[in-house]
């Protein structure tokens, strides 16, 4: 342990063991404070750092005269009866819906199918490759994998159609999901699957009946993961749907300006807050059943 | 086993693969329109020397390190520990108000989150131009990469906040306690006690903020990499070339030398990971 236990502050004073401990009692609060106050002011400065972007998110949609400007000069409805009239809004919240739920369920359960087997068989250089593919993932979903990913689709006949996207996107996101995965199916006692096997169960069926269940929890976190990374990304979807019929909301967000450039406010801003909903939501409700149950969440 | 195929499949075909083809459109001359379009030809390493010599290139690749220095590796890395260090003693109500707005600013959409910070710092009505009393104050015309920088250490800091509370969480109370009791301040507790402790930590996070920031695309929603150019970072300096201009093979050969960085730096953090363990299992 640190070895400083300095005697130095006793050292200068030769008077009774009293005056030091006095001393440093009377010098302790003040300094305490002054760092204190120190605190208190960057948490301050930090709460406003940090709320400020925010502001605009829950002021504007409801403001009578939205603009750039996030005030509280009143309260209307109006720009929520603005969005619900508008064509796109419905169609982008469904494509969203579309990517996203499409890409969770393919993620969750190849997902599922590749931590049960890469859980239980052995082979070498086994937790190699899956980490070197969940760094790949983690560089190769953003932007420099464009290219060849554009032409790929292209070629194919993917590009312009949602399943591309949701192929492209589930393929990012499976590295990472996998690797999640396999700690629950590492927790479950093998005895399980032996004493089923015993009464001749297939691997299939050993899957559905033991397996599945019991990290269900973490296909809901894996899930839950996939839906608001789907949810939230812009780039993908920009770069391979053109037509705007397809586009989610993500994208159809940057639509809603009027010709000379500038933004629709009352548009903008309640679609942004219809749109920010979903994932916090989500995000409470998974943070509240799950927690942080990562890793040893299942005994039996 | 059977299982696995499907996902291997899925992550061959659209991780693995495009990687791979990055590497040989790289060395074609191939453009979407023009004469290139038609019949690519084969430049060998034309498309890498271009770059290289490129000015365009050399201050976007400057301006990238400029970002992920300040914003991921000082900024989000910082950040993320004074917040997870601090929320350590402080009361239950600064900590979740705290709390809950750098979460609130790590999982709201990137459009989203772009459009506030536009909303935020607009020209003439922007909110803090009202708020500081400043008029026609263009934050990001005038400094266009404090202002994505900034961005950045606001959107990204609670994964370095998540994962250094976790990370702090593991520090014995004991050793706190007895570092305390030989009258260790809190800054000497930091030093001694828990930056030893976490070390680990505090890599492994460093090198997923910085891959994650290596690629981020979200300052272009912001200022679109201009102006003039003055915040293209490599990603939307690619984005630029390749999809916007259609030069497809110069831009993968751009995209390569991207993922030659990241790896390069992910094998620098893995070695470094690796030199300090038997250190510690000595100290």
């Amino acid at each position: 342990m640190s070895a400083s236990v300095s005697p130095a502050p006793s050292a200068p004073s030769a008077s009774p063991p009293s005056a030091p401990s006095a001393r440093s009692r009377a010098a302790g609060p003040a300094r305490t404070v002054a760092t204190r106050s120190l605190v208190y002011a960057g948490v301050c400065v930090l709460v406003v750092f940090f709320a400020l972007p925010l502001l605009w998110l829950v002021l504007t949609p409801f403001s009578p005269a939205p603009s750039y400007r996030a005030t509280l000069s009143g309260f209307t409805f109006d720009n929520m009866a603005k969005l619900f009239d508008n064509p796109q809004t419905w169609p982008s919240i469904r494509n969203s819906l579309v990517l996203a739920i499409g890409s969770s369920v393919l993620v969750i359960a190849l997902a599922a199918l590749a931590a049960y087997a890469l859980s239980r068989v052995r082979i070498p250089g086994r937790d190699q490759l899956l980490y070197a593919l969940l760094l790949l993932s983690s560089i190769v979903t953003g932007t420099a994998a464009m290219v060849p990913i554009f032409l790929m689709l292209f070629q194919i006949g993917l590009i312009d159609r949602q399943v591309g996207v949701i192929l492209v996107l589930s393929g990012g996101l499976l590295p990472a999901a996998v690797f999640m995965l396999k700690d629950f199916v590492d927790s479950i006692p093998k005895s399980y699957e032996e004493s089923a096997r015993v009464f001749g169960a297939t691997p299939g069926q050993i899957l559905r009946h033991i397996v599945l269940p019991v990290i269900r929890p973490g296909m809901a976190t894996v899930g839950v993961w996939a839906l608001v990374q789907v949810w939230g990304n812009f780039l993908v979807p920009y770069v391979l749907l053109s037509d705007p019929a397809k586009q989610p909301a993500a994208v159809v967000m940057y639509t809603f300006y009027d010709a000379g450039g500038q933004p629709n406010f009352a548009l903008i801003s309640t679609f942004a807050l219809v749109y920010s909903v979903p994932v916090v939501v989500l995000y409470l409700v998974v943070n509240r059943r799950y927690g942080f149950a990562f890793q040893g969440g299942i005994k039996g | 086993m059977a299982f696995v195929a499907p996902a291997l499949v899925l992550v061959g075909v659209f991780l693995v693969f495009p990687a791979v083809w990055t590497i040989y459109l790289g060395l074609l001359d191939y453009s979407l329109t023009g004469s290139a379009a038609q019949a690519p030809t084969f430049v060998g390493l034309g498309n890498y020397v271009t770059a290289l010599g490129d000015p365009a290139f050399t201050r976007s690749l400057y301006l990238t390190l400029l970002y992920v220095g300040f914003s991921a590796v000082v900024g989000q890395n910082v950040l993320g520990f004074l917040l997870a260090w601090f929320f350590r003693t402080t009361n239950a109500v600064v900590r979740n108000v705290l709390n809950v707005l750098v979460l609130l600013a790590w999982i709201l959409p990137g459009s989203v989150v772009a459009f506030l910070w536009q909303a935020l710092l607009d020209r003439r009505d922007g909110t803090l131009n009202a708020i500081l009393g400043t008029t026609d104050f263009a934050w990001a015309i005038d400094h266009p990469m404090a202002v994505i920088i900034v961005f950045n250490i606001w959107r990204g800091t609670a994964f370095s906040m998540l994962l250094y509370s976790a990370a702090i969480n593991t520090v014995p109370r004991s050793h706190l306690e007895v570092a305390r009791m030989a009258g260790a301040r809190p800054w000497q507790q930091l030093r001694d006690v828990v930056l030893p402790t976490v070390k680990r930590h505090v890599l492994t996070n460093t090198l997923l903020i910085t891959l994650w920031t290596f690629n981020d695309f979200s300052p272009y929603l912001l200022t679109g990499g201009g102006p003039d150019n003055k915040s293209e970072i490599l990603p939307v300096y690619i984005y630029k070339e390749a999809i916007i201009g259609g030069h497809l093979g110069y831009g993968s050969a751009i995209s390569l030398l991207l993922l030659v960085a990241n790896l390069v730096i992910a094998v620098a953090y893995i070695r470094l990971l690796r030199t300090r363990d038997p250190e510690e299992a000595t100290t």
